[in-house]
């Protein structure tokens, strides 16, 4: 496939980053030529979110199906006190755009569902998560392995964070954790609260790694999952492996579709079947 | 001999709200059953009834996932790090 060319604006607008000799223009265009999906418009897809469209990065997918309210703007950056009660899709678009008008922001205002998964992962070549829920992670997972396609991974809790990258073939989300909690085990941040400015540490560095991945350069953060404790102002990082058991991505993997995650993670049936919302965000 | 085992925030209340403890034994088995001595209930968080590990909670030694070494019995010496860690999944 052959990249975009620059505009005069875009020549102005990215000019620190066309003078660096790993980005140039060449990796200027390959921002521009980039599609990358976010899961979720909340603490950890605000300043990915933001970043990202400030970079120049094209086309920029959220998924989200949850309103603005109140108790989200004390992390939740993208959105602003006058767009409380307004979906966080179109409340995220208008500051994006507003950041940078030079991209394509495309709003996907449903939750992420085992019926939609790959009709939103194949429209994109980069799987951001930013989700706030166990179903919706091995979701993300599953329908980015059997996908092929990069997962930047976030997650938040109280004062510390995890990042790290799944690159296809390479390990998945349940090699790292073979099972979800029962529901309770482990608390949300809706159930046992965030430091506000800590999914902004984390959010970054998903947003820098999802950049190097675009442009091809560095060291990602695959096989590694890098740990954030903000109270001791420590980062460590452990091994993450592929396991060749995984029944995902292993060498005999037994899951090649998407499956109940409500169920999968212990939570009791809906009376209606038809479709299964994930809830994503808060 | 001593490790230094790295707690995550869920069972700093067993711990009263340490995060990094110290304990002794030479397998992560015996590291555990130290900081159980130590910490009554502390196991309890990590395992099930049989004793088996939740399966949402990892164990490293250093950087390196029990899982792929010997689990359980996976040795560790002195200056060891241990580190529990449950999936988390805010955002």
């Amino acid at each position: 496939m052959s990249l975009p060319t620059l505009t005069p604006q875009d020549i102005q607008r990215y000019h620190r980053h066309l003078i660096i000799p790993d980005v140039g223009s060449v990796g200027q265009r390959k921002l521009k030529a980039a599609k990358v999906l976010l899961i979720g418009a909340g603490g950890l897809g605000s300043p990915t979110a933001m970043y990202l469209a400030a970079a120049g990065v094209g086309t920029i997918g959220i998924v989200d199906f949850d309103v603005v309210d109140v108790s989200n703007l004390q992390r939740q950056i993208v959105h602003s006190t006058r767009n409380i009660g307004r979906s966080k899709v179109e409340s995220a678009k208008e500051r994006l755009l507003d950041i940078n008008p030079l991209i394509e922001v495309v709003g996907h205002e449903e939750p992420l569902t085992s019926e939609n998964a790959f009709r939103l992962f194949e429209q994109y070549d980069i799987i951001i998560n930013g989700c706030d829920n166990f179903p919706t992670r091995y979701l993300a997972n599953d329908a980015a392995v059997l996908l092929k396609k990069p997962l930047v991974d976030g997650s938040i809790f109280r004062f510390e964070g995890q990042a790290n990258v799944f690159l296809p073939g390479q390990g998945c989300y349940r090699c790292l954790y073979p099972a979800p909690p029962p529901p309770g085990a482990v608390p949300s941040c809706a159930e046992a609260g965030v430091l506000g400015v800590l999914p902004g540490m984390i959010g970054v560095l998903q947003a820098i790694e999802t950049v190097k991945l675009i442009l091809g350069i560095g060291k990602s953060l695959q096989g590694r999952l890098l740990l954030f404790d903000a109270l001791e102002m420590q980062f460590r990082e452990v091994r993450v492996r592929r396991d060749p058991d995984c029944p995902v991505c292993g060498d005999h993997p037994t899951i090649h579709e998407l499956i109940d995650y409500e169920e999968f993670c212990g939570m009791p049936p809906r009376e209606s079947s038809v479709e299964a919302p994930v809830a994503v965000a808060v | 001999m001593p490790v230094e085992v790295h707690v995550p925030p869920l069972l700093q209340k067993v711990t009263n709200g340490v995060k990094t403890l110290r304990a002794s034994g030479s397998t992560v088995n015996q590291v555990l059953s130290d900081l159980n001595r130590q910490f009554p209930g502390f196991t309890s968080e990590i395992s099930d009834d049989s004793g088996q590990l939740h399966r949402f909670v990892n164990l490293y030694v250093n950087d390196e996932d029990v899982r792929f070494l010997q689990r359980m019995e996976t040795p560790v010496k002195d200056g060891d790090v241990v580190s529990i860690l449950p999936a988390m999944a805010g955002g």
